[in-house]
């Protein structure tokens, strides 16, 4: 940062982060110099948080249009048909920069936050799940802030009463002071529940339910999500929002009721930018415009200025457009759930959007503007410099490794060792839907009454991204796609949740824009519709950029579900373990042995082909009806998930005809089969590489280590740290 | 026969516990906090979640709540009523059992199936069980640490009807997950027919779900529910 103004000399825009021509930008619009009021609206909305005005232009890339896509991107959560009239919404999020500030209520407000974006469309929430970046937790700080965010998700997300049903955690020195939480919500609904935002009907009221609009999170789009971090910012605590569950659950049934007896003609959440977005997207999405009444809204704090008001980002809020008719039947709803309610507002013809307090007008804008005409930045990219170096190493591998060294270190590694110490602070049973629970490759759900079943895994991997942002980016998108063809069902919708460092750096924009390549690629590679994402920039604190991470959300569906999916603890003495899918190519680059055994990160992740990849997860979706145990090969190898399974299976194996370095490399698209029988039934490349039994994993020639002290290394790995 | 399962605003097991009590063949009917008649209930839920937030206390605000002078009335009069997880904190506060619940030893919440031990048969939730049978049932809560000022006489009366053990029943700190006194999970009150614990049987109602432990608990309640209405 070049600036040394002092910060109360700064003129009122810049103070609310809008630059010289943004504001310019503002004039031309109105034909005049904006009111306080109008600032703090076009300031919020033309944020990068809420107008993605540097990544607008690459987001197109995305494709979506599969014809079981409902709703695509733009709304607040995508939409996709499972059949018989049930639909599924799903959306991700980041709430990176408030979980820095403070950790409990910033992930605990991220959890609010995506809930209200699914029940938005109509659809009950049934399921959370997240994913998390923190530093090395050998750092107390690091620690506090793991705590913190996990407690925060459990106690949002238990109290609130939607299951978090897992996700996934990594740790590394960039994130120490830009940790990113993304989180990620599912929900259904029949087809005549959806709900769109758009307003329609010139005379309809606009009914703000829900909590009491407060002064906190003021700014919190533009201040905390749009800006990099300095030393100090821990200050910025007042800008963070503060979350209650309890009138959050009250609020989602309240709604749901509204939706059920067909009350509202329209509904949007009020998230970031609060009653400026909420008003303007209702009204400008629907050709129309407002009058609304700052006077009516429900104040936690008398005293509050129209400028504070519209901006606020007090948490459990939502704006229904109902017609005059109902209006007294909605109020009487949310009098039965013990919500407050107030009519703020008209539907006018427009298109502008009119503020009043104390009977003057305080804004007059058009509505549209605030959200279409927002500035969009083709900002300059540029291949980064470090990739020449990390290209051109080569990670050393030692041939005659004893595999059961290797393994003792890395079942130890927080990032491979069992997650049950989060998990069992996770909710992830209530609703009676989960089959399979977190600790396995993704987490699946049954849709009670039909045979249906969703499932789900969050996927990242932020130093292969690093390495190489579109292949990494492909590769998690693989990798999810195989997490959910393991339980039996096919991939069939994607939702992605950019994380980055600052935008205006060419390095980070290349990241990007090579990461959406990926990752839109990947996609059209498995026909999977991206139905929605979020772009998170300015991961830069001291003008460090995080790692590029971006991550995805893949949501598979299988009809019949598996009558017994398969599941990590299934092996049994006597069964033949086989390797599916592609054979180990030598792919060391980021992966956990370079990482934990050799403390490097360097060379270039394996290239993956689309047949391939189409292959191997039709493979694993068609073996799943018949095997008792598949497992993704993913982070630290061929040795991990067999551990994994041993451990959790409480039996040992004994592997032939596996070298050292093979069982430690992370070649993707392939996955362990365990089932009776000396045939496996599938068309993809597969070998037998052992069988099940005695009390060791053991490797031949390799080395072998007793199932019982792999599992006390894998099960402490996160108790020792944070206990 | 009539089951009422009473909702505050915050409960969330309202459904789940609905659901099994339908796969036993009971007819349920779910009661708003704010009526103040159960319509003579033949037995009475109180489900768990977080009523009123857990704001305040546990139970503590949920007790005030309009339908539960009739929960009182009618349970006093003898109908089976049992409190699950939050419901049980809620009975605690009305009175209708002993003691309290207070935070995790670890001061985390608990989100796992654990063993639970059935010490008495005597009462409307363990009639249909055996002394000594263990049920894997999962436990979901942050103040699921039972304590009493009274607990000797509590013990000596046999108001125990649950404990968290092992797998083969061994009772003891290590396979005691949130520092209940005497590792109590569940209890009953003198007259037998009001009882509270904190593991969830609904989780446990479907072999799909990994466990159908749960339902000698609903099927003693439902049996119970039958017996006290002929």
């Amino acid at each position: 940062m070049t600036t040394v103004d002092a910060p109360d000399r700064l003129p009122d825009h810049r103070k609310l982060g809008m630059t010289d021509d943004e504001y310019q930008g503002v004039i031309n619009i109105l034909g005049r110099e904006p009111l306080a009021a109008e600032l703090a609206m076009y300031s919020v909305m033309w944020s990068e948080h809420c107008s993605y005005k540097s990544s607008r232009t690459h987001l197109g890339r995305f494709k979506s249009d599969q014809p079981w896509v409902v709703v695509g991107p733009g709304e607040n959560a995508g939409v996709v048909d499972l059949g018989d009239g049930w639909l599924a919404a799903l959306r991700i999020e980041s709430h990176n920069h408030p979980s820095f500030v403070e950790p409990y209520q910033g992930a605990a407000t991220g959890v609010g936050g995506i809930l209200r974006d699914i029940f938005t469309m109509g659809a009950r929430p049934i399921a959370l799940w997240n994913a998390l970046r923190f530093g090395p937790l050998d750092e107390p700080r690091n620690r506090y802030l793991f705590e913190g965010v996990v407690s925060g998700i459990a106690g949002y997300g238990n109290a609130v009463g939607v299951p978090t049903l897992g996700g996934e955690v990594e740790f590394a020195d960039r994130f120490s002071k830009n940790p990113l939480v993304n989180v990620m919500a599912l929900g259904i609904l029949k087809r005549d529940q959806l709900v769109l935002s758009a307003a329609s009907g010139v005379g309809n009221v606009a009914i703000l339910l829900g909590a009491a609009t407060g002064r906190d999170g003021i700014g919190g789009a533009s201040i905390l999500a749009s800006a990099a971090f300095e030393e100090g910012d821990e200050e910025k605590r007042p800008n963070v929002q503060v979350g209650d569950p309890f009138e959050e659950k009250k609020l989602i049934e309240a709604c749901l009721e509204l939706f059920d007896r067909n009350l509202v003609v329209a509904i949007q959440d009020l998230g970031a930018a609060g009653i400026s977005c909420a008003t303007s997207e209702v009204a400008g999405s629907g050709g129309l415009g407002m009058d609304v009444d700052l006077d009516r809204v429900h104040l936690r704090e008398s005293d509050m200025n129209p400028g504070e008001i519209l901006m606020s980002e007090s948490q459990e809020r939502m704006l229904a457009v109902v017609t005059p008719e109902n209006e007294a039947e909605v109020l009487a709803v949310a009098e039965r759930w013990e919500i407050d309610a107030s009519t703020i507002g008209t539907i006018t013809t427009g298109p502008e959007l009119v503020v009043y307090s104390g009977g003057e007008i305080v804004g007059d804008v058009p509505a549209a503007s605030l959200a279409d005409d927002a500035p969009r930045y083709d900002r300059p990219a540029e291949r980064p410099d470090y990739l020449d170096e990390a290209w051109a190493s080569e990670p050393h591998v030692l041939q005659s490794l004893d595999a059961a060294e290797v393994l003792r270190v890395l079942l130890d590694d927080p990032a491979i060792g069992d997650r049950t110490w989060i998990s069992r602070q996770y909710d992830h049973m209530l609703f009676l839907n989960t089959v399979i629970e977190p600790g396995h490759d993704a987490s699946l759900l049954r849709i009670k009454g039909t045979k249906k079943a969703l499932a789900i895994s969050t996927d990242g991997d932020s130093l292969r991204t690093y390495l190489d942002p579109r292949r990494g980016s492909a590769r998690i998108v693989f990798e999810s796609a195989l997490n959910v063809a393991v339980t039996g069902a096919t991939p069939y919708a994607l939702v992605d949740n950019l994380n980055f460092g600052n935008p205006e750096v060419p390095g980070v924009m290349w990241q990007f824009i090579e990461s959406v390549e990926g990752i839109a690629w990947a996609c059209e590679a498995l026909d999977v519709p991206v139905v929605g994402g979020n772009v998170s920039f300015y991961n830069q604190t001291d003008g460090v950029d995080i790692y590029p991470s971006p991550v995805v959300g893949m949501l598979g569906f299988c009809e019949p579900m598996p009558e017994q999916p398969p599941r990590l603890d299934r092996a049994e003495e006597g069964m033949t373990i086989w390797l599916v899918g592609q054979d180990a190519q030598g792919d060391f680059a980021a992966s956990a042995y370079d990482r934990i055994i050799n403390g490097a990160l360097g060379g270039r992740p394996c290239d993956v082909d689309a047949e391939t990849a189409r292959r191997v997860v039709e493979a694993a979706t068609t073996l799943a009806y018949e095997t008792p145990v598949l497992h993704d090969i993913s982070i630290g190898g061929l040795a991990v998930a067999l551990a994994e399974v041993a451990i959790k299976s409480g039996v040992g194996f004994e592997i032939e005809g596996v070298s050292g370095p093979d069982l430690f490399d992370e070649t993707p698209l392939r996955f362990i089969a365990v089932t009776y029988g000396d045939e496996l039934p599938t068309n993809a490349p597969h070998r037998e590489i052992g069988v099940v039994g005695g009390d060791a994993l053991d490797f031949g020639d390799a080395g072998a280590i007793d199932v019982a002290e792999a599992a006390n290394i894998w099960r402490n790995a996160l108790p020792r740290r944070m206990e | 026969m009539t089951i009422a399962v009473v909702v505050f605003p915050g409960t969330n097991c309202e459904h789940d516990i609905v659901h099994a009590l339908e796969l036993a063949g009971a007819d349920t009917e779910m009661v708003w906090h704010r009526d103040t008649d159960l319509r003579g209930a033949d037995g009475i839920v109180l489900p768990g979640g977080f009523a009123h937030g857990d704001y305040l206390r546990t139970g503590a605000i949920a007790r005030f709540s309009p339908i539960m002078d009739d929960v009182v009335t009618l349970a006093t009069e003898g109908t089976p009523t049992i409190g699950i997880c939050n419901g049980f904190q809620i009975l605690c506060e009305a009175g209708l059992l002993p003691g309290g619940l207070v935070a995790n030893r670890d001061l985390k919440f608990i989100c796992e199936p654990v063993h639970i031990r059935v010490e008495s048969t005597d009462s409307v939730l363990t009639r249909a069980a055996e002394v000594g049978q263990v049920l894997r049932i999962p436990l979901n809560s942050y103040e699921g640490n039972y304590v009493a000022d009274n607990i000797q006489r509590i013990e000596a009366e046999g108001d125990v009807i649950l404990r968290y053990s092992g797998s083969g029943g061994e009772v003891d700190d290590g396979t005691n997950p949130n520092g209940s006194t005497n590792s109590i999970a569940g209890i009953t009150n003198a007259a037998r027919n009001v009882a509270g614990f904190m593991p969830h049987p609904e989780r446990a109602s479907e072999a799909i779900l990994g466990s159908t432990d749960g339902m000698v608990l609903i099927e003693s309640f439902l049996a119970s529910a039958e017996l006290a209405r002929a």
